[in-house]
């Protein structure tokens, strides 16, 4: 199986950790994965602020990255979903104004393949343990595009309570949005504060030393929030707790 | 819209008010959460949820693709049971008519039952100006009105006020519309719900023209439906000799039988009740039991221009439940007022802007008034992709494009002030789609790590005002990648 891994361009500037931790976990699997260099950015800030023919330029080069591979594994649920939930929009909207199946069908192929990591893992992989150690108290946030349009469900939980060592502690809230919301995080900042806020104070009252997501743009919402709010606490992609072992545990 | 909301300040301005007000924010907090709680749990008593919100999906969409066969169908059946049916095409027409319709009764009072369609049009206001005072009989109405402020939420337009505030409006404002609120109220929910009936029943016993709203219209029968917890809708609906009627044209059901969904998903999502405690229909006129002239205003404003849009269209499918606002973290935070409209929360964000345009800086920023987390969509009972329309409708504001307003095809212009933002985009489409120059870039911000501010200038300090920013690591994960090639020559 030819595996590709879409780092996502917020990951791959910002977070290139997170996508050091799903080498490092796909390959103790057993899952060779390529990284195509000419990857960018999937075009969900621009689809998503109203920039949908900005946008079709970033879907088709995707595409043309992609389509040759049989498995497309991203650590961000919002880019998964913008994929599997957004592309297929982008061709029927396309067809809708005249413009005929061709971008269709150069998206067609992609969407069915791409996947979450953590539904690559419980899903294509079959697994749920993966040989993870990591002696913390964690809390877990679902992200909204995870949640709601991926349907990830309770995957992420299963990975997690399969890890030793881990303690995993209820989040108050957890299905309530983070405030990030892209560029709503600028646009409506006092909003967008006033969520990450509560979502911080209901993760320090669980007393956990972690809290993990998978989505890094969550997590530099809710870490940002974090360190101004001085808890203590620390954001963490899930990928990387899924990669650690007890070598590399910290 | 409503002239009420007229010069409204974008929506980010509105809301860092209520956002500032820790009180107000309490109050909706609790409020929302205790409903949406309770929703969940009526919700998930029914095991065909599933099936009833696809039927009712279903049955709207089929009466919004034929409703001008449904249109004409309801003037049949009211003309027959010996109503009167008006057209009007936007607010100004509508006030008109009702006025004139007053006027001719020779009655200077009117009695109101909860209907969100005659606050669109503001209708109080342009019969205040003609002379004619329409007094609210919802309790949460009553205490707006008296209280000469704004509804702020679809189902409790006084969800914004503690018992304390409406004990002292209730105090000071009673006397100047009729009954005084009696000696020495306190504000426990017994004595001010009897202050209110007290001074309400007499002006259900003293008024001959009363004014409704409705919930749903039956094409096949021409009936009329009312669904209300507190029973002044039924003293509005039955004892005035004259009821005249305003509803929007997308609140029509073909047949009887369609209520069956509607009146099981509609309590359910809005006060998490199986069933509303009353429910009122008329049919026309009855003899001598009720009003003996009937006159149903149907209004437009705006709605076939919606119906026009493609992706738009299904927000005339909402049934005014407010699950929405409910479970909207935005709503929460931002209260009702911060929307501009009589429709708050995010079915507002969708459809003041389709009814009312996106011309100006309220109904331009409220496409933009969500995160997009999508659960409004998940909890709404005619599956409204509230989320989808959001997008579509950003796209007018930045982009134009083609659209219908009052009736006519035309291409809008991008609102103002996006011209930076939308250089922004192009430019990063433009980097994105050129991978070497995406790693020039990355690298260089890797290189200069050092020098980033923690804090941004420009649109920017918006997000580093409270938030601090992740620093920018040394490699990029293409740059190890093709160092490392995976990290297989060891080096992790
Ligand atoms: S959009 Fe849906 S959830 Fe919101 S008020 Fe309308 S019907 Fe209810």
């Amino acid at each position: 199986m030819r595996v590709a891994l879409f780092l996502t361009c917020v990951n791959d500037t910002l977070y290139p950790e997170t996508g050091r931790a799903v080498v490092r976990l796909l390959t103790r699997l057993g899952v060779e994965v390529d990284f195509p260099m000419a990857q960018t950015c999937c075009g969900q800030a621009h689809y998503n602020t109203g920039y949908r023919h900005e946008a079709e330029p970033l879907a088709r080069h995707f595409a043309d990255v992609f389509t040759d591979y049989d498995a497309i594994v991203t650590p961000s649920g919002s880019c998964g979903a913008m994929v599997r939930e957004l592309y297929p929009r982008m061709g029927e909207r396309a067809r809708a104004e005249g413009r005929g199946d061709t971008l269709a069908a150069v998206l067609a192929p992609v969407v069915p393949k791409t996947y979450e990591l953590t539904e690559f893992l419980v899903d294509v992989l079959g697994v749920t343990d993966v040989g993870a150690y990591y002696p913390h108290t964690v809390t877990y946030h679902p992200t909204c595009h995870g949640l709601r349009s991926l349907g990830l469900g309770d995957r992420p939980r299963r990975l997690l309570e399969a890890v030793k060592g881990l303690e995993l502690v209820e989040l108050p809230g957890a299905e309530e949005c983070c405030g990030f919301g892209g560029t709503f995080a600028v646009k409506n900042s006092d909003v967008s504060a006033a969520m990450g806020a509560d979502k911080v104070r209901n993760a320090e009252s669980t007393g956990a030393d972690v809290l993990c997501a998978a989505d890094n743009s969550c997590l530099m919402h809710i870490g940002g929030t974090m360190t101004r709010l001085r808890t203590g606490m620390r954001p963490v992609h899930i990928a990387e707790i899924l990669a650690s072992t007890g070598e590399a545990a910290v | 819209m409503s002239g009420t909301f007229v010069g409204m300040p974008a929506f980010p301005v509105a809301a860092r008010q209520a956002v500032g007000n820790e009180t107000l924010r309490g109050n909706l907090r609790h409020a929302t959460h205790t409903i949406r709680d309770k929703r969940a749990r009526a919700v998930a008593e029914l095991d065909d949820w599933a099936a009833l919100r696809e039927a009712g999906k279903q049955i709207k969409d089929h009466t919004l693709r034929h409703l001008d066969r449904y249109l004409v169908q309801v003037e049949e059946a009211v003309t027959a049971a010996g109503g009167t049916v008006h057209w009007a095409a936007d607010a100004d027409e509508a006030n008109e008519i009702v006025a004139r319709l007053v006027e001719e009764t020779g009655e200077s009072e009117v009695v109101k039952v909860k209907s969100m369609a005659t606050q669109e049009i503001a209708l109080n206001e342009a019969l205040e100006a003609r002379g004619i005072h329409a007094y609210e009989t919802d309790l949460a109405e009553l205490i707006v009105q008296l209280g000469k402020d704004r509804p702020s939420h679809i189902l409790v337009p006084a969800i914004h006020r503690n018992r304390g505030e409406i004990r002292d409006i209730f105090r000071s404002e009673m006397s100047e519309w009729g009954r005084p609120a009696p000696e020495g109220l306190t504000d426990t929910p017994a004595e001010l719900a009897e202050a209110a009936r007290l001074h309400l029943r007499e002006k259900f016993l003293r008024a001959k023209v009363g004014i409704s709203g409705a919930n749903f219209v039956v094409a096949e029968t021409g009936t009329l439906v009312v669904v209300e917890s507190e029973g002044n809708g039924r003293m509005c609906l039955t004892l005035p000799e004259t009821l005249i009627s305003v509803v929007g044209i997308e609140k029509i059901v073909p047949r009887w039988q369609d209520l069956e969904v509607f009146l099981q998903t509609l309590p359910r999502s809005s006060t998490a009740e199986r069933m509303n405690p009353y429910t009122s229909m008329w049919t026309g006129t009855t003899g001598e039991d009720g009003p003996r002239t009937f006159h149903l205003v149907l209004l437009d404003n705006g709605r076939t221009d919606t119906l026009a849009d493609e992706v738009g269209r299904q927000a005339l499918r909402c049934i005014r439940c407010s699950a929405c606002l409910n479970v909207c973290p935005v709503y929460e935070r931002a209260g009702g007022h911060a929307y501009g409209s009589v429709y708050p929360g995010p079915i507002g964000a969708i459809l003041s802007p389709q009814l009312r345009g996106t011309k100006s800086e309220i109904d331009a920023s409220l496409p933009y008034a969500s995160s997009l987390c999508g659960a409004c969509y998940e909890v709404c009972p005619v599956a409204i992709d509230i989320p989808e329309v959001l997008v579509h409708l950003r796209e007018r504001v930045v982009q134009g494009g083609p659209a219908v307003r009052g009736g006519n095809r035309v291409v809008l212009k991008p609102a103002k002030g996006h011209a930076a933002e939308r250089a922004a985009m192009r430019a990063a489409q433009w980097a994105f789609t050129h991978p070497g120059a995406l790693r020039t870039g990355q690298r260089l911000a890797s290189r200069t790590r050092r020098l980033h501010p923690r804090t941004l200038p420009g649109p920017g300090r918006a997000w580093s005002g409270t938030r601090d920013l992740p620093a920018v690591p040394a490699e990029p994960f293409r740059d190890w990648w093709q160092r490392t090639r995976g990290g297989k020559d060891g080096a992790k």
